[in-house]
This record gives C-alpha cells, structure tokens and sequence, in this order.
C-alpha cells in the first residue's frame, strides 16, 4: 500500500468515528448580523453591531441571582490594567491580556486552548499603560490591534499569525487599543496616540489579506471639508499658537464603533484635540476631534458628523460606544443613536442624518449652560481658580453602556460631582513627546462652601485605587444612572462611594450587571436599581463585564485586577 | 540580517591545550546526553558562514590570537558557556551580542565544537528548495502537517519549526517519528461516557480535564469524569521516511523545515 493511501485511510477512518463535542462553526458576516439571535454567544465587543450589550439569555434572574457562585477564573500572567472584553464562539472565549496577547479558553471551565504572544516594538510610547480592550472575529480569524500599531490577524484555532499589517509609527505616538469591528469583509479599527500629537484616523483592512482599503482622518488636511475649523493664527498673537496644529491635531479612536447594516454606516467616536488644554494654540472648533462621525461601511466616506465638544480644551475624549436603537421619542419612532459624553451630556441624535434630538446633562456641568437651536453647546469657562465640572476623566468615559430592550432605559456609569481645575501650559509639537500642554489640579471643596478648595485633601485617583479609601464621596461619587432616553431624565440612581470604571451588561431577566473601583460586582434590577446581589472580587473592576452560556447553562463574566472570574448557578 | 562585526572576538579565549581541557571539551566526557549530529553541525556550518566568517574567517582564524578551529575555548568550556559568550558577546573587545533562534544556536555550537575535524567538502548541503518541493509533493507532508496557514490540522503545524527544533532533532524525527515525538503530540484516543469517540492531539491538561485538537483542528475540552477510555499513544501516525528519501532528500527536506520561522 502505499504511503498517500495509507494515509487517506487513516484519516477516512478517523473521521467516521470522531464526534464534535462543540458545534465550532465559522462566524459568517450574516452571523454577526443577527448576533442576538445567538444569545450563547458574544461575537463583538458590544455584543452586537448595536452595542447595546443586551443578553436575550435569562436564565439567571432577579428571584435566583443569589443562587450565583463561582465557576471558574483565569488569571492574567501581566500585572496592570486589564480592559479587555472576550468574544465567546460556540464555547470557546478568546480575549487578549496585556500587552498584547490573546488566550482561547474553554468558556466552560476557564482552561487555555492556546496563548499567543505578539513581539512589540520597543520604540513605544503610550499614555496610559499597555491597554488592550478585545478581539473582533470573522469566519475562522481573530483581529487584534496592538500597541506597537499593528493589526494581526490569527488562526482561531491554533492561534497562529496569518497576516500582521503596520498601520502606523508607534515611535511617533501611535498605538491600538481599540478592539476592531468587522462590517462585511472588512476589519475596522482606530489609532490612538491623542497625548502625543498624532493625527488621528479610522481605518478598513481587508479581512483575508490585510490590505488597507480606506482611511478617513479625523482631522482633516487642507482643502478637505472640515479643514476650515482649524483657524488660521491671528496676525499677533500674544500666546503662542500653532499655524499647521492640524498636523498633530489628535482625534485619537481608541473605542470601538457601532454599524447600522440598514443605512450602511458605520459610527465612531473621536477622541481630544491636541494639544489637550493648551486650546489657544489651535483657534477653532477643531473637527473632527471629541466628535461622532458616521462613515459610509465600504468606503470611509463621512455622512455625517456631530461635534460634542467643540474646540475642547477639558480632554473630553466622545470615544464613548455609540448605542443605537430606534426608540420612541416624543410620538415618533427615531433611528436613535444614544450617547453618555465624557463632557457629562446624554444625547440622543438621528443616526440617519445626525440631527441633534435632544442633548441633557447627567452629572454636574458647569462648562457650559445650554444648547443653542442646532445643538451646539454654549460654552461657560470657568475663571481662573474655579472648578470646573465634570473633572478630567469626564462624566463618563471608555467603558461602555447598555441599553435594555424591554425597558427603554439606557445604563451609564457615572462619575458625579467632580470638579477640577484646567490650566494651560503653551507647548511646540516634538514627536513621539508628551503633548498635552497643561497642568491640572483636583478641586475637592470645603463642606458648605463648593467654591473653595481643601488644599492637599486627597482626591480621587487617575487610574487605579489602593485599599483605603481616604478621599471618600466628598471628591466627587460613581453612580450607575437609568436614563430614559426620551427625556434625559434618569429614572433611577444606583450610588457608589468610589467611582465606576465599569461597564454594564443588561439581560432579557432584567438585570444589569456592572462592577466599580470599589472591587464589587453589582447585580441591580434594572427597573428600579435596586441591589439584587453582590460580590467582592477584591480589585478594581475596569472592564466591561458580559454574559454568554455553552451547553445551555449562563455565565456572567467580569475582570477585576488580574483575574477573569466567572459566575454561574448552581 | 548580518550583524556587523568588527574584528571582535567569538571565542577570545584560546588557552594551552593540556590534556584536561581536550578531555573536558569531548561532549561525551562533558555529560551530553548523546553526540553532536551531522545535520546539526552542518547547518552550523551554515550559521556560522551567514553569522561569523565575516569577521573570523570561513576558517576561524580571521581574528588575531583567534583560532576557532583550535578548538580550545577558554571561557567557553560547556556548551551553555558558549552559548552565553555568542548571544552577550564580548563588547569590550568588539564581538556583539547575537540574537539566534535555538535551532541556530544548536546548530552553531554544535559546529564550533566539532570544526576542527567536520569536513565541509563532505557535507552533504540540503537544498530548501528541492525540500519543499519534497515536502509538498513526495513526502506528502501537507496531508497531516500545516505551514503558514496551508495544509491539513491533523499533526502539529509546522510554521515556525526551524526556530524551534535543531537539525539535528528534525532528521531524527523523518528517521524515526516516534522517538523524536514531544510527548505533548502524542497522539490521544478518547470515548466519552455517552459513545463519543475524538482522536487527536492535546493542547493541555490537568488533572480533571483535557483540552485538545481534533483532526480538524477543533479546540474540545472534555472532563476526565465523563471519560470510558482514554488512551495515549507513544506511537507516532508519522511514517518514517528513512527509506523513503535518500539521505540528500532528507537533508533538502530538513533545510527547508530549518527555513519555517514563522511570524
């Protein structure tokens, strides 16, 4: 016989006797289409081209939450912020660790399949740690951004490299961290790099080859509409300002879109200007920075744009995830696409045409005061040595929010009652240097008198949070916030002490589940915010917690520090 | 890329040659597990031509005081202390550090180590090319093998193998498959409680469950509980190809899997 046969044999024989104990299949574009068909399954990093992180799945409910227990949990080999959302296919989780590594696990028991590595480059320059925050999947290949900026795309099932494309300098300040999103046969992702001066760009790259196939900047070059935002100096200026700052302008995206297959666009959030505060060194509104912009799904295209922030000198990044849902508003059904903004507004636009609906603050504002009749903000800065609200890390920020079907409220975490003091420091652009140009100080008041500050009084942290709480609620609260989007008003207000870098997931049982700095993971009713259930996961959660089940049984998953910890009934 | 060199020095070191240092240089005497093979030190051979001769010569005496050939290394007297003196170099005299996958590096060491009696004149050269047209085509390799996303999941993918496997080791895998398996690939045989049958490959285990591959390459985890049999093989699906190629087809065919760096 001789050795093909054999073989061909052999193989013949084993298929006949294997079974398949996962129905792993290929995740078509028609899949991701109808991602909430498949409740099982979490195959975007909003869940679905939505992102309203709505689970159909209902198996755990506010009468058995308190059944929940422990599961299983990974641990992360890399100690730092880990921000990442996995994807679940056909019981399989697959979602990236830092720097840049992704690991296929058993969605069932939490044990590794295969790890792969990505080799960055040691020329990096990031602002904010070694941040990754997911995966996005097409037929059988993974999608991962990295911070040297590249994009990878690998085997889902061995885990190795098929094709790695340079998207960008990393040396010059560029980097991804946003998780990609594939519309048709496309992978989309942003760069980031918006405190050091990059010009920022949403890109598409063929899914099979890696071939780029459009790129839209964010801010855009001479002769390009939108340019005209980026004034011309004066004749004699007294401050230093920068005639081409459109060059290094920022509008970073480092938040991943939403895609509407109805109208083809896709929609993306921008994030600040730079220089981030040294704002008289750029005259103008500054477009597309601290903007949503909703590019045409095949070409990049711009349709439309809406400005939340414009000339922002408060870092008020709008790289929230877009929410789209169509909604009653005020007697009509509206193509809404919803948005909890950093500058501490909800807004609801058209997402067909962009018109402004409705805009409302949800926190403490006081860097402007209204609306004028197209929806664009009248700005109120404050005098030198007054806060303003909210503080830097904004109203809201990168994690993401949800929007519950059954209830027609929208979920935001929330930070509250935090004021800061912006100061502008004039700078020339140097590549691949900080750029940023300003110093800011925390404002946490004196009781009774909210103008004044307590000087050194311990004030809410940047980025991560020890064990003792030694600033308390008096430097501002987190909050999750039920907002009934048809009015701005929240119908419901869950307070924290600390502050929320959270996500939140709702169900189709009514509930919602997010986490805080605190170190909980918070299970509330979503009609009413009540506490159904909670758990101490011992560090910070900065991830947005989501909900899959494999073989009929749900799981709640949730980052906090560096574990991966899974719940599930008994 | 070739690392530019200056008249540095891969080997300072050359020391008299007392019977002690030539008995401690005899890897048999040094405690390895087994000789230097051909098809290490003649892809050594190789290394050393793309990586060394620059500056030490084809002969290894291009550096003065040098004389690799001597076969005489003072502070590199085991194999580690020559693999640290090559990937941190000597900076002070001018050698710098170089960065080799381990297949280069066994290879490398393997032929400095025998360079003094390894006759290049009757070294037998494998040629990547003609391997991979074996590869592809005789050897049937790609029916149970992968490389760079092309191929059959049956047998592990062999993308980056030629950094990750010496020469020495893949000769011995084509002549004799089973002795050379890791044992992470050896072949497994699972029937679950309820008739399941998987054959396939582990990818990692523990002591209450088994995550593997299936010939398709599907990634299953499975519970040793709901297991009714579960067996190991020792034996690898691989033929040997010791009859089948001649010895310069093997040795094209190890070129080109010592060619597989992957990504």
């Amino acid at each position: 016989m001789s050795r093909r046969r054999a073989c061909a044999l052999f193989v013949l024989a084993v298929a006949l006797l294997s079974y398949r104990l996962h129905a792993q299949s290929i995740v078509t574009y028609d899949r991701l289409l109808n991602a909430a068909k498949e409740p099982q399954n979490w195959l975007t990093y909003g869940g679905d081209y939505s992102s309203r992180r709505f689970s159909p799945l209902t198996q755990i409910t506010p009468a058995n939450v308190k059944s929940l227990g422990l599961a299983w949990m990974y641990q992360s080999p890399i100690a730092g912020s880990w921000q990442a959302t996995p994807i679940v296919v056909d019981g399989i989780m697959y979602l990236t660790q830092r720097p840049n590594e992704v690991v296929a696990l058993d969605a069932a028991t939490g044990r590794a399949f295969w790890v792969y590595r990505h080799q960055n480059s040691p020329d990096l320059v990031v602002c904010c740690g070694s941040n990754n925050r997911g995966l996005a999947i097409l037929g059988e290949t993974l999608f991962m951004g990295t911070l040297d900026a590249h994009l990878v795309a690998l085997d889902a099932r061995s885990g190795r490299p098929i094709w790695k494309t340079a998207v960008a300098e990393s040396g010059s300040g560029y980097s991804i961290t946003v998780s990609p999103l594939v519309v048709k046969d496309k992978v989309i992702i942003g760069v980031g790099g918006g405190e050091y001066g990059i010009r920022g760009f949403i890109a598409a790259f063929d899914a099979r080859t890696g071939k780029e196939a459009w790129r839209f900047y964010t801010v855009p070059a001479p002769g390009e509409p939108g340019h005209e935002t980026w004034e011309a100096c004066p004749p004699k200026s007294e401050t230093y300002c920068d005639p081409e700052a459109w060059k290094h302008g920022g509008g970073s995206v480092w938040v991943t879109g939403s895609y509407d297959p109805d109208l083809n666009l896709t929609y993306w959030g921008t994030g600040n200007v730079g220089p981030d505060y040294a704002h008289e060194q750029r005259p103008g509104d500054n477009l597309y920075t601290a903007s949503v912009v909703a590019l045409d799904g095949d070409t990049g295209k711009l349709k439309w744009h809406y400005q939340f922030t414009p000339h922002d000198r408060y870092d008020y990044d709008s790289v929230q995830v877009p929410v789209l849902a169509d909604i009653n508003f005020r007697g009509a059904l509206v193509k809404a696409l919803m948005w909890a903004n950093r500058n501490g507004n909800f807004y609801v636009l058209d997402r067909a045409t962009g018109k402004f609906l409705l805009g409302k603050p949800f926190v403490r504002v006081n860097w402007m005061s209204g609306f004028d009749a197209s929806g664009r903000p009248i700005q109120t800065p404050q005098p030198a040595g007054m806060p303003t609200y909210p503080a830097i890390q904004g109203g809201s920020n990168w994690y993401s929010p949800s929007f519950s079907t059954r209830t027609q409220l929208m979920y935001v975490s929330a930070w509250d009652e935090q004021g800061q003091l912006f100061g502008a420091s004039p700078l020339e652009y140097q590549e691949g240097r900080n750029f940023t140009g300003g110093v800011n100080q925390p404002f946490v008041p004196m009781a009774g008198e909210p103008t004044k500050a307590i000087p050194g009084a311990p004030a809410i942290q940047g980025l991560i949070r020890g064990p003792i709480n030694n600033w308390t609620d008096a430097a501002g609260h987190g909050a999750v916030l039920a907002i009934d989007p048809s009015t701005g008003e929240a119908k419901w207000k869950f307070n924290m002490i600390d502050v929320t870098d959270s996500g939140i997931v709702t169900t189709a049982s009514d509930l919602l589940i997010t986490g805080g700095r605190e170190g909980y993971l918070h299970i509330l009713d979503a009609r009413n915010g009540s506490l159904l259930w909670k758990a101490n996961l011992g560090a910070q959660v900065r991830q947005n917690p989501m909900t899959y089940a494999v073989n009929g049984k749900q799981y709640v998953a949730v980052i906090a520090g560096l574990s991966l910890t899974v719940f599930a009934l008994p | 890329m070739r690392i530019p060199c200056s008249p540095g020095i891969l080997l300072m070191i050359v020391c008299a040659g007392s019977p002690v240092l030539l008995a401690r240089q005899n890897p048999t005497l040094q405690g390895h597990p087994e000789d230097y093979v051909r098809a290490d030190i003649e892809y050594g051979a190789r290394v050393f031509t793309e990586q060394c001769a620059a500056c030490h010569g084809e002969t290894g005496d291009g550096v003065a005081g040098v004389n690799l050939r001597s076969g005489k290394f003072k502070n590199a007297v085991t194999d580690p202390q020559l693999r640290t003196v090559i990937t941190t170099g000597f900076p002070a005299a001018g050698m710098p550090a170089f960065t080799l996958t381990p297949s280069e590096l066994t290879g490398l060491i393997a032929y400095l180590r025998n360079m003094n009696t390894f006759d290049r004149g009757s070294s037998m050269a494998g040629d990547s090319t003609r391997g991979r047209t074996i590869f592809d085509g005789k050897g049937a390799c790609l029916s149970c093998h992968r490389v760079n996303n092309v191929g059959s999941r049956k047998a592990p993918d062999l993308s980056d193998i030629g950094a990750n496997r010496s020469a020495g080791s893949l000769e011995r895998s084509l002549r004799d498959p089973s002795r050379q398996m890791f044992p992470i690939n050896r072949p497994v045989h699972i029937v679950t409680r309820d008739g399941k049958v998987i054959n396939g490959r582990r990818l990692n285990e523990d002591t209450f469950t088994i995550q593997l591959a299936d010939e398709e390459g599907r990634l299953i985890s499975v519970s040793r509980a709901d297991l009714r049999e579960y067996r190991v093989s020792t034996t690898s699906t691989m033929p040997s190809y010791e009859k089948e190629l001649s010895a310069q087809e093997l040795a094209d065919v190890v070129s080109f899997l010592l060619s597989l760096k992957g990504q």
